[in-house]
């Protein structure tokens, strides 16, 4: 597979008790792929925040993971508000969500951070009132 | 220690998994915001939570979480059952309040994410 494997997924906005499941589909994919476990776990809960995000903060979005022999590649994207300040988006606690949110237990500000810590890279490009494009990758062993 | 130590400790009953009962468990984790549940990775772990929705049994599911504990007699819905036995993971509930759960079986062994089998 040294061109690499790639899934795509439409994160729905509208769906709180849908989200999820692309990252449900994509550590059964890992799985099948023979991708050692501590692996799939640290992409599956980087991928679920992130797509937890989209739909809480941006209305959905598009999720795409690409799978090569070196790594593998997360990308969220979406077309939502956009984060001013990413540095403090970054910070453990920070966090904009409402009420009606926290109740459904997020809001903790703890999503970027936990996404920075199980990824051996981490980029996000935002725009304000454009949309947010979130890169991750965790490297395979060699 | 055994999730059928962790149901009598708790006098929980089993909403789904019945069968996995025999199984281990030898870490926990206590809380309602997933993110905090989701920053915190052990193997073949518990989690206990008042929190009723299925993104409970995703996050579980992504951390490869073996059990639920549902506690202060919240009742999980039809569509949380369906998910957790699709992923195959123990769902218990149980009338205590998050405190005492997690304190119950802090003192018989299960001390947060170290690996430690208690005498049971
Ligand atoms: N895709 C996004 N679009 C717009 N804003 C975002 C996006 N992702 C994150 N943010 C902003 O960054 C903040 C921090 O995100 P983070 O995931 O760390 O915390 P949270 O989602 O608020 O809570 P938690 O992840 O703990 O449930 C959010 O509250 C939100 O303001
Ligand atoms: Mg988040």
């Amino acid at each position: 597979m040294s061109e690499g494997l790639s899934f795509h997924f439409d994160v729905d906005g509208d769906s709180f008790t849908s989200a999820g499941q692309a990252s449900v589909q994509v550590k059964k994919d890992l799985r099948r792929l023979g991708v050692d476990p501590e692996i799939i776990r640290r992409v599956s809960i980087a991928m679920y925040e992130g797509e937890i995000n989209m739909v809480i903060h941006a209305h959905g979005g598009h999720a795409e993971v690409r799978v090569t022999e070196q790594a593998v590649e997360i990308i969220l994207e979406d077309r939502g508000p956009g984060i001013a300040d990413i540095e403090q988006a970054m910070q453990a606690g920070f966090s904009t969500a409402p009420d009606a949110i926290r109740s459904l237990g997020f809001g903790a500000g703890m999503g970027l951070p936990n996404m920075k810590r199980y990824t051996d890279h981490m980029d996000i490009q935002s725009t304000v009132g454009v949309g947010t494009r979130i890169t991750m990758r965790v490297d395979l062993p060699q | 220690m055994k999730i059928s130590t962790i149901r009598e400790l708790l006098g929980a009953t089993v909403v789904t998994g019945e069968d996995k009962l025999g199984e281990h468990v030898y870490a926990a984790c206590g809380s309602d915001m997933m993110s905090d549940v989701l920053a915190f990775v052990k193997d073949q772990a518990v989690l206990l939570t008042g929190l009723v929705n299925t993104q409970v049994v995703r996050t579980a599911e992504m951390m490869d979480m073996r059990c639920v504990v549902f506690v202060r007699d919240k009742q999980p819905t039809p569509d949380i059952v369906r998910l957790a036995r699709e992923s195959g993971i123990v769902v218990l509930a149980t009338g205590r309040r998050m405190y005492e759960a997690c304190g119950i079986l802090y003192s018989s062994g299960l001390v947060g994410n170290k690996v430690k089998e208690p005498a049971v």
